[in-house]
């Protein structure tokens, strides 16, 4: 192989890149970014970068002498539109074609919008423009009571703003951790100032504030909306690439002969538990751009990808991580510590094994444990054993 | 090679214990704790996974 083309220069595109590299590809190598920066972090935007701890330049993921060492044609600031798998191109908004023998689509996400605009939350642009608009007195209005708004919301209040957070469903978060969880995260932003509002659907964001269906108008000085993202996957339209929600691939991640796709954009069967899915964290971009770059390179070792997805959230004082696929679960047990004091461990089930751990305020090794049953796939009940309180 | 640390961008998510458990450790609060500075040729592939799966970027592998 003599031309690798990555297209997507954040977490995922930069891991495969690397991963390229260090695992002895000396060929071209060309790493595609439509933002003009150098690859920088994420997780970062909706926490110390829009508190204002950190500034942009502690979000660079690796130094500009790390960036030359990898030896590839960086084209920052350069969307790649179209993908030609018979011609083996791809091609950039630029007008030229890349030529590839080998080709990682790490693409991402962008965040889904409502009518009338409002903040979103995505890139380094995206937070600072939200940063620029709190202060002390401001009131933010954060459509989607999720990790990503859920975050902000937090950092709003703590910049002294008013913060009123809107959440179509009954509980937020229920979906992902549970209901009870979900509840217990949603009563720390009550506890916190937060005026929470659940249950309500929004028609649009207007230049003062946010109007319900039922026509209320929530007034604000700022608007975040996070109601999830969206895959970019249109400049693969006319591709003969598999396209629904993601990236199709198998589960080496080969989308196409000699094209691997990694990160938010990807979509794959999991081996371990057994269901399609794309992961939107920052620990799956590398893994998942890592394992893209190794089985592009080794046609004949090719692994599985089969990771124990891991994901954290700072939220106040709470540090929340879990490991394993939560979502689909059946039952939740707490295997340890106390829900209303918001230190426990809590334990997923799906079918009879456990698929997910969720740990806050306990200390990460507890939850690491939970992660080796996570990883085998234990049977539940004996795991939990007769300590669970189930909830 | 050398090892260095940014235990302030630490997320406490202890991948990298994970990839290289004779390199890194955890403390209590979850930060990364390191156990051997200069870590021997046998470890150094195992090192750059964690610098690679760091979710913080707070790892970095340093040519002496």
């Amino acid at each position: 192989m003599r031309r690798i083309v990555v297209v997507g220069a954040s977490a995922a595109g930069l891991a495969a890149a690397e991963t390229l590299r260090r695992e002895g590809y000396t060929g071209a190598l060309t790493l595609v970014g439509d933002e003009p920066h150098a690859p920088y972090d994420r997780p970062p935007l909706s926490k110390q970068l829009l508190a204002a701890e950190w500034e942009p330049d502690r979000l660079t993921l690796r130094r500009p002498e790390d960036l030359t060492a990898l030896d590839a044609d960086l084209r920052l600031g350069t969307e790649a539109t179209a993908l030609d798998t018979a011609a083996r191109t791809v091609r950039l908004a630029d007008g030229t074609d890349v030529p590839y023998d080998g080709l990682i689509v790490a693409t991402g996400v962008r965040p889904r919008r409502l009518p009338g605009g409002g903040h979103v939350l995505r890139t380094l642009d995206d937070a600072l423009a939200l940063r620029a608009g709190l202060r002390p007195g401001r009131h933010l209005a954060v459509v989607g009571a999720g990790f990503l708004g859920a975050e902000a919301a937090a950092v709003a209040r703590g910049l002294g703003c008013e913060v009123t957070l809107l959440e179509p469903a009954p509980v937020p978060l229920a979906h992902a951790v549970g209901e009870e969880v979900g509840r217990v995260l949603s009563r720390a932003h009550q506890e916190h100032g937060v005026t929470l509002r659940t249950g309500v659907s929004v028609a649009e964001v207007t230049g003062a504030g946010v109007r319900l269906a039922d026509g209320e108008l929530v007034a604000a000085d700022e608007t975040l909306v996070a109601v999830g993202s969206l895959p970019n996957t249109e400049w693969l339209a006319g591709s003969g690439l598999g396209v629904g929600d993601g990236v199709l691939c198998d589960e080496y991640l080969e989308a196409a002969p000699g094209v691997y796709a990694a990160g938010d954009v990807a979509r794959w069967t999991h081996p371990l538990f057994c269901v399609s899915m794309r992961i939107e964290h920052r620990t799956n971009a590398a893994e998942q751009g890592m394992a893209a770059a190794r089985n592009l390179l080794n046609p004949g070792a090719r692994k599985p990808f089969a990771p124990v997805p891991y994901f954290w959230s700072d939220q106040y004082d709470m540090k929340i991580q879990a490991f394993g696929h939560l979502r689909g679960h059946e039952e939740v047990a707490v295997v340890e510590g106390d829900l209303a004091e918001r230190r426990f461990v809590a334990v997923y089930r799906t079918g009879d094994r456990v698929s997910g751990v969720l740990g806050v305020g306990v200390a990460p090794k507890v939850i690491r444990e939970w992660r080796q049953a996570v990883a085998k796939g234990a049977p539940f009940l004996s795991s939990v054993g007769g300590t669970g309180k189930e909830t | 090679m050398k090892v260095e640390l940014d235990t302030d961008k630490c997320v406490a998510s202890g991948q990298c214990v994970l990839t290289a458990m004779d390199v890194f450790d955890q403390d209590d609060d979850g930060i990364v704790v390191l156990l051997a500075e200069e870590p021997g040729a046998d470890q150094l592939d195992d090192v750059r996974e964690a610098v690679a799966v760091c979710p913080a970027a707070a790892i970095r592998l340093v040519e002496k």
